[in-house]
C-alpha cells in the first residue's frame, strides 16, 4: 500500500434528512485514487444511506440536506438527474448486499450486463454481448459463453454477486461502492468475492468504498477505515492503527465485542465485551451521540457536538476526552 | 429460450390429451342440466305458432329425436360428436356447425378488440396511477375505475347508446354494419369500426378497471424491488427502468388474469351482444336457450370449452416465454 495523494471523492459535511431527523449528519471523508476505504458501523449507523446518497438513489422519503460530495471536480449532490445518470454505472459502479434479489429475474445475465455497455459506451447488441462474456470471464465465472445466456435463478449466490460485480465494473468506473457485498454469502464465498474485488480494484485502478459491519473484512482488505456511529464519523485511521490503538470508546467497544484470532481475542479465553444500551438511544439534538452508552461520558459531552481531533497523523477521532486523557 | 421449444411441444400434446375427458364431462353435464329446463323445442315451436295438435307435437318430437329415452338421446348426440357432427338446429332448420361458424367471427372480433382495449388502457392507466401513487391523479382515477368495476355491463351499454347514439348521433345504436350496403376497402373498415366502438367499449370497461387496479398494485410492488435499484444504479433513464425492468415483471400477473378473463369475456359477450344486437355466439346461445334448441346450445358450449382450454394452454406457453422461472412440466 503506497500512499496516493489524489482524492477522487471528497465528501464534506454531508447530511441526509428524513422527515423528522437526520440519519447522517455532517459526515466528511475522502477517497484517494485506487484506495479501499471501509465504512464500518452497526445497523442504523447510516452507512448504506451514505452510499445511496453518493449515487443519488436515496429512497423518496430521504434527501441530501446539506454538504457536498466532490467527485472528479463535480459535486454529486448538485448534479442534475440527467448528468447523474451519466455518472451512475459509468464513473461510479455499485454492488448491493442482496445478490439474490438485486438481479432482474426475467432477463438473462448477459442482457443485464449488456445494458450498461449499451447506454454508456454505445455498443450494439452483439458487441455488448461479446463484451459481457469477457466480463463474466474477468469475474471468474466458469463457462462464460454458456452462463451469459442464463437467468439469475440458474446461478448460485456467489455467482450472482460476481455478475453484479461484472455489471458494476463493466465501464471501468473510477469508484466502486460495495454495500455489504458479502453479507448474504457464506464464509468461503465471501473471501473469494472480496479477493475478486481487491484484484479488480488493482487491475482497473479503481477506488473502492467498502461498506461492512465485519471487522475481519476491514482488517484484511481496507487501506483506511471510517467508523460511523448514528450518522457521525467517530474515528478514522488505517486498519493497523485502528486495531492496535483504538481511541474512541465506541471503536474500543466494537473491537472488544468481536472475536479476532489474530489478536488473540477468542470467546474461549474470556467473555467478549458488550456495549451497553442500543443505537436507539442516539436521538439527542446536540452532543456526542454515543454519550448515553459511554462509560467515559462527562456532562460536557452532551453540551456540544464533539470536534474531530487528529491526535496522530492520519488518525482522527471525535472524542475530546480520550485525546485529553491520552495526551 | 430455444431450449424450451421441445418442452412446449410436449406440453401442447399432453394438454390436448387432458382436454378430451374435460370436454366430455362438460358435454354430458350440460346435456343433463339443459333437460332440467321446462319444455323442449317442440313446445316452443308450438307456442309460437299459437296452435298445435298432439299429433303435430309428436311429429316434431320424433323428427328431432326428442321422443327417445334420454340416455339414448345422449348416446346419439355423443355418437354424432365423435364424427364431428354437431347436429341439426330444430329452430333455425340449419346444421349447428353452419350456425356457429357464421357467428364465430363476430364474437371473436368483439372479444379480442375488447381484450386489446382493456389491456392497453388498463396497463397505461395502472402504470400512470402507480407513478402518482397516493397523490390526487391516482385518487381521481381510482374513483373512476371503481365506478367501471361496479356498474353492470348492460347498464353501461344502454347509457352509452343513449348518449353517443341517440343524443349525439355519432355512432350507430347496434348491429354490425349497415343493411344492404356492400362494404369494402378502407372506408368499409372504418364503417365497421364505427359499429364496433360501443359494444367493444361496453364489454371492455369492466376489464379496464380490473387491469388498471392490478397493474397499479403490481407496478408499485415491482418498483420497490432491489433489481429496480440496480437498474437505476446502472444509469438507466426512468423510462427505461419502467419499461425494461418494472413493467417486464409487473405485467406477469396481468397476463395470467387476462388469460382467465378471455374465457369469461365469452359470457360477458352474451349480455353485450343482446344489448347491441351484435350477431355473435353469445346471442346465438341466448336465442338457443329461449327456443330450447339444445343441440345449438351444446354446440356453443362445446366450442367455448375448447376455446377456454386452448386459451389456458396459450397462456401457459406465453408465461413460460416471458417468465424464465416457470418450469414447463
Amino acid at each position: 500500500m503506497k500512499p496516493a495523494v489524489e482524492k477522487i471523492l471528497d465528501v464534506r459535511d454531508l447530511s441526509i434528512g428524513l422527515k423528522s431527523f437526520r440519519p447522517v449528519q455532517n459526515l466528511s471523508f475522502s477517497v484517494r485514487r485506487g484506495e479501499t476505504l471501509a465504512l464500518v458501523g452497526e445497523s442504523g449507523s447510516g452507512k448504506s444511506l451514505t452510499a445511496l446518497a453518493l449515487m443519488r438513489l436515496l429512497p423518496e422519503v430521504a434527501r441530501i440536506a446539506g454538504g457536498s460530495a466532490t467527485f472528479m471536480d463535480r459535486d454529486l449532490a448538485s448534479l442534475s438527474e440527467a448528468e447523474m445518470r451519466k455518472v451512475r454505472g459509468s464513473d461510479i459502479g455499485m454492488i448491493f448486499q442482496e445478490p439474490m434479489t438485486s438481479l432482474n429475474p426475467v432477463l438473462t445475465v448477459g442482457r443485464q450486463i449488456s445494458e450498461v455497455l449499451r447506454i454508456h459506451e454505445g455498443l450494439d447488441r452483439r458487441l455488448a454481448m461479446a463484451r459481457s462474456v469477457e466480463l463474466l470471464d474477468l469475474v471468474r465465472i466458469p463457462e462464460p459463453q454458456r452462463r451469459v445466456h442464463e437467468y439469475p435463478h440458474q446461478l448460485s449466490g456467489g455467482m450472482r454477486q460476481r455478475v453484479m460485480i461484472a455489471m458494476a465494473v463493466a465501464c471501468s468506473p473510477k469508484l466502486l461502492i460495495a454495500d455489504e457485498p458479502t453479507t448474504a454469502l457464506d464464509v468461503t464465498i465471501q473471501a473469494q468475492v472480496l479477493e475478486l474485488i481487491d484484484n479488480l480494484c488493482r487491475d482497473l485502478s479503481m477506488a473502492v468504498i467498502l461498506i461492512t459491519h465485519d471487522l475481519g473484512v476491514v482488517g484484511q482488505w481496507a487501506d483506511r477505515v471510517v467508523v460511523m456511529y448514528a450518522g457521525r464519523k467517530v474515528e478514522e485511521a488505517d486498519p493497523e492503527t485502528l486495531f492496535s490503538r483504538p481511541l474512541h470508546p465506541y471503536t474500543r467497544g466494537l473491537l472488544g465485542a468481536s472475536p479476532r484470532m489474530a489478536a488473540g481475542i477468542s470467546y474461549r479465553d474470556q467473555a467478549l465485551v458488550e456495549i451497553p444500551g442500543s443505537i436507539a438511544s442516539a436521538t439527542m439534538a446536540t452532543g456526542c451521540r454515543f454519550a448515553p452508552r459511554c462509560d467515559l461520558a462527562e456532562p460536557s459531552c452532551l453540551a456540544a457536538d464533539p470536534d474531530l481531533l487528529e491526535p496522530a497523523a492520519g488518525h482522527r477521532v471525535a472524542c475530546p476526552i480520550v485525546v485529553r486523557r491520552g495526551a | 429460450m430455444q431450449g424450451r421449444l421441445p418442452d412446449i411441444a410436449r406440453l401442447i400434446v399432453r394438454s390436448a390429451f387432458h382436454a378430451v375427458p374435460t370436454i366430455l364431462v362438460i358435454l354430458v353435464a350440460n346435456f343433463f342440466l339443459l333437460r332440467l329446463a321446462p319444455g323442449d323445442a317442440a313446445d316452443v315451436i308450438a307456442a309460437e305458432s299459437g296452435f298445435a295438435t298432439d299429433e303435430m307435437m309428436e311429429g316434431l318430437r320424433s323428427r328431432f329425436g326428442l321422443d327417445l329415452p334420454i340416455l339414448e338421446q345422449l348416446q346419439n348426440y355423443l355418437g354424432h360428436i365423435l364424427r364431428f357432427d354437431l347436429g341439426y338446429s330444430a329452430r333455425f332448420n340449419t346444421p349447428v356447425i353452419d350456425l356457429i361458424l357464421q357467428r364465430v367471427p363476430g364474437t371473436l372480433i368483439l372479444m379480442l378488440s375488447a381484450m386489446a382495449i382493456s389491456l392497453m388502457i388498463g396497463i397505461a392507466v395502472g402504470t400512470f396511477q402507480a407513478t402518482f401513487a397516493g397523490r390526487w391523479p391516482d385518487r381521481v382515477i381510482a374513483v373512476v375505475t371503481q365506478l367501471f368495476y361496479s356498474l353492470p355491463g348492460f347498464w353501461i351499454g344502454l347509457m352509452l347508446i343513449v348518449f353517443f347514439a341517440v343524443r349525439l348521433r355519432w355512432l350507430p345504436t347496434g348491429g354490425s354494419g349497415p343493411i344492404g350496403v356492400e362494404l369494402s376497402g378502407l372506408s368499409g373498415l372504418l364503417i365497421r369500426l364505427k359499429y364496433m366502438v360501443l359494444p367493444a367499449t361496453s364489454l371492455a370497461l369492466f376489464y379496464v378497471a380490473v387491469y388498471a387496479r392490478l397493474t397499479r398494485a403490481s407496478v408499485i410492488e415491482a418498483k420497490a424491488q432491489d433489481y429496480v435499484r440496480t437498474a437505476r444504479a446502472k444509469g438507466l433513464s426512468q423510462f427505461k427502468v419502467m419499461t425494461g425492468h418494472v413493467l417486464r415483471n409487473a405485467l406477469l400477473p396481468v397476463t395470467t388474469l387476462a388469460g382467465i378473463h378471455l374465457g369469461g369475456l365469452l359470457g360477458g359477450a352474451v349480455v353485450i351482444e343482446t344489448v347491441y344486437a351484435w350477431p355473435g355466439l353469445g346471442r346465438l346461445a341466448y336465442e338457443a336457450v329461449m327456443a330450447r334448441d339444445f343441440s345449438v346450445l351444446l354446440g356453443v358450449l362445446l366450442l367455448s370449452s375448447i376455446v377456454v382450454i386452448a386459451v389456458n394452454l396459450l397462456v401457459d406457453v406465453i408465461q413460460a416465454f416471458i417468465d424464465p422461472r416457470i418450469e414447463l412440466k
